[in-house]
């Protein structure tokens, strides 16, 4: 083992910044990363054990003890629910013979749930040992299960590979891409370098205000202006500024990154190369989460032919400009879409967010300037500078330019990804999407809105309803507030790194509220007091996911008032929901005696 | 006009809170000027005689028992009070709620290493014996509660501030004094 260590140590140079890749190393090798591996990690890049142990304990791919040879990880998102995920849970733990959070005794296969892997449409789907399997039965688990019992090798599991650059040599997927529609600024034909010729042409100046012209704004979520965020990198005074381009794509429901690396992968990284030539960097990083490192073998292989043809590296294309990018796999952290997370996080660090100020673009990774872009809002950028930002301007609204990648999935006949124009009424997306029987849709995730037919009317733009993408279409068949709401808030719950106590503490007592109304128990105080506790947590947090964990409940009551009101009690002011039989069952049975109530 | 009746109890909790209702010192005199005390640990009342204005409440409930008084409470009591840490979260006796009641037990009566002489490997359960719940309780998950006074113990000042304002109807005085913790 010592050996197997150090050479990954030396790989990363003993780079304590490189604790992400080092971990993944040792993992990759053991299966594992122990006690034994992380005293020698720790005595490698001259660190503590527990800042090792902090790092690895972090993140949900990481793991100290052994997981299995083969390694289930079945999403768990509202929408796998909806299509089927629990008949296809039950199944594995059914033929696998153990439980979910478990290894088999003779350490086989392991099972365990994940948050979204960004296969909404094509659920039920899992992650075995990195290799994505999608629209999974109970029939293929039998099937699954018995290759692994016969030793196979995952990879030769995988019968049918998806369309397009799915099927490539180096991803060889069973995913489909499911683009419906396409736009004419992304997903639409790129000759590599057009933008990046045009820009390195400019001062780097110049390229800013271009972007600036475009108003275009970040596509995560925020929507923050582009151009006056890397303006503001460049007025900031560091040693040597970094773009980031974020990959992590964590939003249950979104999948749009998905799409873009698998067909547009130099469109990303050109945008990359562009913004860092605009900011005056000389490295870029792309952060993947770790459900797509199943594409990572490609990406590289990418960015080797960028190189190759002098679009990365050394006075590119003889401008005088160097420039490289490198790719760090994330581990499985929802909160690393936050940007001062993913900084954290490709520092080797837990991916806690920062306090701001100061905001990244003052002291960003490594605490110099850096830029955290949005992949789609990179990939925007290469065909402003190609084209010009009167060009891109014509499309979308006033206040939100250009199109916009959505991720449609639920109840709907063609889930997929839609190139829209911002400004396109969420009416249109369901017709579009072939969705006839809706009781809701939440844009923009479970940290967005979710909103019902009377605002159907509305349209998806920064004026109205924002979104980074994520539509999930809820059918009129599905108990809102137990099958969508109540799953959101356990995701919510499952990722908060837990820095600030509000929502490390609030959304597990709000969900006990929640279930007690489920319960019967409800009454109005209830209702009164999960507003009022979300209203806190929006006050009291620090990051985006903390302020927003409360939304599902907060909008569900803002927007399906009557549904809560159909469950609680009205008779009464108070039900504390609780049970003396149930409290005193397992006591009783334990020592002896027979209940007396 | 009579004088406004309090009842008090302990639950789950150590008496700590009571202790520091004594802590009102020589102004223990005023109080019983002001209100009349029913059931309660001060008079040593055992059973509800009248239907009392304050109730308050000393500890969470950890056993059927503690329930049975709480409900009792809520049931003879115009305004119920949370008194301390336990009654209002549960305090130190919910630290087990971590663990299992079954191995609680266990611990506790079989295989503790206070255990010194349990051969027969009895289990207490008489039936005259509370019955002891899954985990520990703060009050407000049982009943209604209506108004909470932290600390462990709250301070004897806060105990006095909030009965003079509940007997007056002022508002409650609360210094920095009186509810800094550390």
């Amino acid at each position: 083992m010592r050996n197997a260590v150090q050479n990954i140590l030396k790989k990363f140079g003993n780079d304590r910044g490189r604790l992400m890749d080092i971990l993944k190393g040792v993992q990759s090798e053991l299966g594992f990363v122990n006690e034994e591996a992380k005293k020698l990690i720790a005595e490698g890049l001259d660190m503590s054990y527990v800042d090792v142990e902090q790092t690895l304990s972090f993140y949900h791919f990481f793991t100290d003890s052994s997981r299995g040879k083969y390694t289930v990880y079945l999403n768990n998102s509202a929408v796998a629910e909806m299509m089927g995920r629990s008949d296809v849970a039950a199944a594995f733990e059914r033929e696998a013979g153990c439980k979910f959070g478990s290894v088999t005794e003779d350490g086989l296969i392991g099972l365990y749930d994940t948050s979204c892997i960004g296969m909404n449409d094509q659920e039920p789907a899992a992650i075995i040992n990195g290799k994505v399997f999608t629209n999974l039965t109970s029939y293929d688990v039998k099937d699954l299960v018995a290759a692994m019992r016969s030793g196979k090798v995952v990879s030769d599991l995988i019968t049918k590979y998806g369309d397009g650059k799915n099927s490539d040599g180096l991803i060889k997927a069973m995913v489909a891409n499911n683009i419906r529609k396409s736009g004419d600024v992304l997903l639409t034909s790129h000759k590599a370098g057009e933008g990046m010729v045009k820009a390195l042409d400019m001062e780097p100046a110049e390229v800013v205000d271009i972007v600036k012209a475009s108003y275009l704004r970040g596509r995560g979520g925020a929507g923050f202006p582009t151009g006056l965020k890397w303006d503001f990198c460049r007025k900031s005074n560091g040693e040597v500024n970094f773009v980031l381009c974020n990959c992590d794509e964590g939003e249950p429901g979104t999948f749009k990154e998905r799409i873009l690396l698998t067909e547009y992968p130099e469109l990303v990284f050109e945008g990359m190369i562009i913004a860092g030539y605009a900011i005056e960097a000389q490295e870029g990083i792309l952060y993947l989460r770790e459900e797509y490192e199943y594409m990572l073998a490609y990406l590289e292989a990418v960015l080797k032919g960028m190189r190759e043809n002098n679009l990365l590296g050394e006075n590119i294309l003889g401008k005088g400009f160097n420039y490289d990018i490198r790719i760090q796999l994330g581990a499985g952290a929802y909160v690393c879409g936050e940007e001062s997370a993913l900084i954290e996080s490709c520092e080797g660090k837990r991916g806690e967010p920062r306090n701001r100020p100061p905001f990244p673009v003052q002291k960003g990774y490594m605490q110099q300037p850096s830029v955290v872009n949005n992949a789609e809002t990179l990939a925007s950028v290469v065909k402003i500078l190609k084209n010009g930002a009167d060009w891109y301007t014509m499309r979308g609204s006033r206040e939100s330019t250009g199109t916009k990648l959505l991720s449609v999935s639920g109840d709907c006949k063609y889930p997929g990804v839609y190139e829209i124009e911002w400004g396109i009424r969420v009416r249109d997306i369901l017709d579009m999407a072939g969705a006839d029987d809706v009781q809701a849709v939440q844009v923009g995730g479970p940290s967005g809105e979710c909103i019902g037919p009377k605002e159907f009317k509305r349209t998806i733009c920064f004026e109205d309803l924002p979104t980074g993408g994520s539509i999930i279409i809820i059918g009129n068949k599905r108990n809102l507030i137990k099958d969508v709401v109540l799953n959101f808030i356990d995701f919510f719950i499952e990722e908060s790194c837990g820095s600030c106590a509000p929502c490390r503490t609030l959304p597990p007592i709000m969900k006990n509220r929640l279930e007690k109304i489920l319960n019967g128990h409800g009454v109005m105080q209830d209702v009164k007091d999960l507003e009022q506790w979300g209203a806190k947590m929006k006050m009291a947090n620090r990051c985006g996911l903390g302020q927003t964990a409360a939304n599902p409940i907060l909008s569900t009551i803002r927007n399906f008032r009557e549904k809560y009101e159909e469950l609680i009690r009205k008779d009464v002011d108070f039900d504390s929901g609780f049970d003396l039989a149930a409290a005193v069952a397992d006591s009783c049975e334990y020592v002896g005696r027979k209940p007396n109530l | 006009m009579s004088k406004p009746i309090v009842a008090t109890t302990s639950l789950a909790g150590c008496f700590g809170c009571h202790m520091s209702l004594l802590d009102i010192d020589e102004r223990i005199l005023e109080l019983i000027e002001l209100v009349e005390f029913n059931k309660s640990p001060v008079d040593d009342i055992k059973v509800f005689t009248k239907q009392c204005d304050i109730g308050l409440i000393e500890g969470g409930c950890c056993n059927s028992e503690n329930v049975h008084v709480l409900k009792e409470f809520r049931k003879n009591c115009k305004i119920l009070v949370s008194l301390g840490e336990c009654a209002i979260m549960g305090g130190l006796p919910a630290l087990r709620n971590g663990i299992p009641v079954k191995e609680c037990l266990q611990e506790a009566y079989l295989d503790g290493p206070t255990v010194i002489e349990n051969s027969g490997k009895i289990l207490p359960n008489d039936d005259e014996l509370p019955m002891i719940l899954d985990k520990v309780y703060p009050c407000h998950e049982i009943v209604k509660i209506d108004y909470y006074l932290p600390g462990c113990a709250p301070r004897a000042d806060l105990i006095w501030n909030a009965l003079i304002a509940l007997v007056t109807g002022d508002e409650l005085k609360l210094p920095y004094e009186v509810v800094k913790f550390d």
